[in-house]
């Protein structure tokens, strides 16, 4: 595969990566506007309790403040995973992507033992406009991440088999953009929901 | 043509130092720690806590985007910029607009 | 155990409805002869491999097309069968359950599965020659489009002859759409077909954002981009932006139907108007997303028609993407009357009003270039000059309707149904045609028959006319959409009979545009030069008929606006090219960079086909297996690193050579 340095006539792998990612970017914008639509439907739904069980009374922020920071947390270790590529240390990704990809599997873990404890005080996504909005608010980017995680796992196989390539660089570049996004949804998410209900 | 190669990191996301990520954290941890302790200790009436979590929030996010997204390192023609600039026109259009509209149709419960 | 099938089919298939056991039998047929003809010609290869795992955007989007001339007969034939019950009260041709079915398919078929794929089929083949480029920018994911788009639309249609077609309208309002008003798997069937269908759209809006800001030839600035392929950025921008909204939506009735969830219930705290709230933040949008396409496309024929530069080009993009960005301030006028009160239904009217105005610019600007231009009239230009009245009227009484308490008294009425299909075949349509006539001979090497096309552009006029012109009276008559009949005491009928004739009128012309191109096809006249009309201007033309399968064999440079126009006129003169682009036109052959065909998308798209199904049936078995499927698919692709191949000079050079021989 010598020569297709054809600069101007061809375009090489290289620029075919950052076309890629400037792809990814545009995809993560119209996530943008598909959050926005989903919390402009809570917030407008979010008085319509139905005289059922309210938010105030059976959320609990213990488990949210956790899961708050834990997923900053992988946020900020998905950036360490970030720094060990650039300078080339291919243990490091993935032991920080590893990490990162764990830390969201205890965000999971933490936000359905959640869903079901409300489902147990009679909240259920049927119960009245204000559940249904909030399950599927929060049940969209808790599905986001659970994607993520399968993502980097096989992000993570693929860096084993091949190491840090052009082509691996970027995967890498674009699933830590996707979780920053996911934190920043999340910070959102925290202040809206839950901040704004228990306030 | 050698312009091509502009930067050998293309991607333009791949600057950052273990000191500006630390920060970031740091500051995101702050400003997460900030509209809680307003609110669970209720420290403030209503509006202002409201005005407080949305600030903070938006604050984080501004952390977010330039710490760990590195919006600011992009090449010119900035099109992550202004197409995030108008995905957020566009946001609190949704937003703002559907709560405006269904005002007066918000079915009395 | 043969009652319980029994039990089962009766529920499955459509029956007792002599029209739909037509189409149930004819699809089986079909289905057959096509799997006879292909397994007695040997071609289940060759459809697989040059067909159905291509990335190659000049097939994807003539697959596309293909689908939507389908489509537009399925809509075509639905219109008919409506204009025929309302020729006059008491027919009993359809009932009213039918008739709602009907004129719901009618709608969701002409917007998402005849105007849509005709429109990305038209971007597909044209944007990647416009701009110099050899493909768009994720080839991969263009193939993915049109599956999703293909699976979708089958979804859509396979209502008809298995569970019943969805009744609620095109836009599915709650509370009618809910479980509660809409039991059958019709409405589900219409969630997932469209669902299905937008996640392709949004993909494709993507590509073509990403392929034309940053695969341009070099040279070609913005500001020297043919008015096409920034009519398609213009479209591709706004559909990223709002697609989203309406896969939210979808699924968030989805939700409601599936697990009993109360978001646009009439209990329970939901809000049915939260629904049109959503569903109009997109609907808007994307009848914007249809016609600014069609716009770019008049740019281009007006402009090659009369050997003229189009006027106004700077004018004429901000006009583009004005449009695109005011399109989504307007969405509320599409509900005045569901009572939001009177300064949010002004707001909206005035951004309403406002969004006029750059299309009146485009409007004055079509004029202008055509003013002292060396006019020539063939079909395309036809279609062009056809849509300047039809357009202008169509939106001036969209003007009309954005009078807020005048909207009170047009709301819903054929006044309304005469605007909308005036501006959308007037705009939408008449635009797609003059693309489709004008690109053809790009696509496949031979122009269309003029003279039958000429039949069909006067049919398609005279007949639109006179359909549409007495609908306007009937509304200000107070003929209320969408019921399907109407008492004879009401003094309506005469002039439904003349709509009815009118719609006739375009169906023949519908034949004669059939009849066109399979007279072209069996006579064809062969025309491989490149330049089919003699005075093309843009890049495309610079390319044989149809494009080889790399398009450039050379990287062109561009220096100017019109760029293609622009060197035959430095031949004409004897002048010379600047240098750099007699050094891009001479520079050596190097392999060039393709994409390898893939099998994945239309596999991924066949496993969402299965779980969509499965979550209209509610087979839960269904459901896993196809999300299964998609999660396979979609890490077989991740983990896949070989998609690329080089050509290698010696088979550009044949081809080229090939080429140049057939044109001479």
């Amino acid at each position: 595969m010598s020569q297709a340095h054809a600069h101007s006539q061809d375009h090489g792998h290289h620029d075919q990566e950052s076309l890629k990612q400037f792809g990814f970017w545009l995809f993560m914008i119209t996530d943008v506007i598909l959050f926005a639509t989903l919390f402009a439907t809570f917030v407008v739904l979010r008085g319509n309790t139905a005289s059922g069980p309210i938010g105030a009374e059976l959320i609990e922020m213990n488990g949210i403040i956790i899961s708050t920071f834990i997923l900053l947390t992988s946020s900020f270790t998905s950036g360490l995973a970030l720094l060990s590529m650039n300078k080339g240390d291919k243990k490091g990704l993935i032991l920080w992507l590893a990490i990162s990809a764990l830390l969201g599997l205890s965000f999971i873990y933490l936000e359905v033992n959640e869903f079901i404890h409300l489902v147990h005080e009679g909240a259920n996504i049927g119960t009245s406009a204000y559940w249904s909005a909030f399950f599927t608010l929060v049940g969209t980017h808790g599905l986001h991440v659970s994607l993520g995680i399968v993502w980097m796992t096989a992000i993570i196989i693929q860096l084993a088999k091949r190491g840090i390539t052009p082509v691996t660089k970027r995967k890498v570049n674009i699933i830590s953009l996707y979780w920053h996004f996911l934190d920043a949804v999340w910070i959102f998410v925290f202040s809206i929901v839950y901040l704004m209900e228990v306030m | 043509m050698a312009a091509q190669h502009h930067s050998h990191e293309e991607s333009g996301h791949t600057h950052g130092s273990l000191k500006s990520y630390i920060l970031g954290f740091v500051l995101s941890i702050v400003l997460t720690i900030i509209p809680l302790v307003a609110v669970m200790n209720d420290m403030f009436n209503k509006s202002t806590t409201i005005v407080i979590i949305l600030v903070t929030a938006v604050l984080q996010f501004l952390v977010q985007l330039i710490f760990f997204m590195h919006i600011r390192e992009e090449d010119k023609p900035r099109y992550n910029l202004v197409s995030l600039v108008f995905a957020v026109l566009l946001l609190l259009t949704i937003v703002i607009g559907s709560i405006w509209i269904m005002t007066y149709n918000q079915v009395a419960m | 155990m043969l009652e319980t099938i029994k039990e089962f089919a009766s529920e499955f298939f459509v029956t007792g409805d002599p029209l739909i056991l037509g189409a149930q039998v004819s699809i089986a047929l079909a289905m057959v002869a096509i799997v006879f003809v292909l397994t007695y010609f040997k071609k289940w290869r060759w459809l697989w491999t040059d067909w159905l795992t291509t990335v190659d955007h000049k097939k994807i989007g003539i697959m596309y097309i293909i689908c939507a001339i389908l489509m537009l007969f399925r809509g075509g034939v639905d219109a008919l069968l409506m204009r025929v019950q309302l020729a006059a009260p008491e027919l009993e041709f359809l009932h009213a359950d039918h008739y709602n079915a009907i004129f719901t398919t009618h709608g969701v078929i002409m917007i998402l599965f005849m105007a849509m794929p005709l429109m990305f089929g038209l971007f597909n083949i044209i944007v990647p020659l416009q701009l110099g480029a050899r493909d768009v920018a994720f080839p991969f994911l263009n193939s993915f489009s049109f599956w999703m788009f293909f699976v979708g639309a089958m979804l859509f249609n396979l209502s008809f002859v298995i569970g019943g077609s969805p009744d609620a309208g095109w836009l599915a309002y709650p509370p009618l759409s809910e479980r509660t008003g809409s039991p059958g798997v019709g409405q589900d069937f219409y969630i997932w077909g469209i669902q299905l269908s937008g996640v392709g759209s949004l993909a494709s809006g993507i590509n073509f954002v990403v392929t034309i800001l940053k695969m341009r030839a070099p040279g070609m600035k913005l500001m020297k981009m043919p008015m096409f392929s920034w009519s398609v950025l213009a479209s591709s921008v706004t559909i990223m932006f709002a697609f989203p909204i309406l896969t939210v939506t979808l699924f968030l009735l989805f939700l409601d139907r599936y697990l009993g969830a109360h978001f646009f219930t009439v209990d329970a705290g939901g809000n049915p108007m939260m629904y049109l709230n959503l569903i109009w933040m997109w609907g808007h949008p994307e009848v914007y997303i249809v016609v600014l396409p069609a716009f770019g496309i008049f740019s281009e024929v007006v402009a090659t028609f009369s050997k003229k530069k189009i006027f106004g080009y700077k004018s004429m993009v901000f006009a583009l993407m004005s449009i695109s960005f005011f399109s989504f301030f307007t969405w509320a006028h599409h509900f005045f009357t569901m009572g939001s009160g009177a300064n949010v239904n002004a707001f909206f009217a005035v951004t309403t009003m406002i969004i006029a105005i750059p299309t009146g610019v485009k409007v004055f600007n079509w004029l202008f270039t055509m003013y002292r231009g060396k006019l020539s009239f063939p079909t395309p230009m036809m279609w062009a000059i056809a849509f300047i009245p039809c357009f202008v009227v169509g939106g001036m009484t969209g003007v009309m309707l954005s009078v807020a308490p005048a909207d009170f008294q047009f709301h819903n009425s054929y006044f309304l149904i005469a605007h909308f299909h005036q501006v959308l075949i007037g705009g939408v349509v008449f635009g797609y045609f003059a693309g489709l006539y004008y690109w053809w001979p790009k696509m496949f090497g031979f122009k269309l028959h003029e003279g039958l096309g000429k039949w069909a552009f006067w049919f398609w006029n005279i007949g639109f006319y006179v359909c549409f012109m007495p609908q306007y009276a009937l509304g200000l008559m107070g003929m209320t959409r969408r019921f399907n009949e109407y008492n004879f005491d009401m003094g309506w009928q005469p002039l439904n009979v003349v709509s009815t004739i009118g719609a006739f009128l375009m169906g023949i012309a519908f034949l004669f545009q059939v009849w066109q191109i399979a007279h072209s096809i069996r006579f064809l006249k062969k025309d491989t030069s490149g330049d089919n009309w003699g005075q093309g201007r843009t890049l495309e033309w610079s390319i044989p008929s149809p494009a080889p399968f790399y398009n450039f064999a050379r990287t062109p440079k561009v220096v100017a606006q019109d760029d293609w126009w622009e060197k035959q006129q430095r031949r004409e003169r004897g002048e010379a090219d600047p240098a750099e682009v007699i050094a891009a036109d001479t520079a050596p052959l190097e392999p060039i960079h393709m994409p390898k065909n893939s099998g994945i998308p239309i596999i991924m798209s066949g496993f969402w086909f299965v779980a969509g199904f499965g979550f209209v049936w509610d087979w839960k078995w269904m459901i896993v297996l196809g999300l299964a499927g998609v999660i396979v698919t979609m890490l077989a692709r991740s983990f896949n690193f070989n998609d690329d191949y080089y050509v290698p000079v010696e088979e550009i050079e044949r081809i080229e050579a090939a080429a140049a021989r057939g044109a001479n």
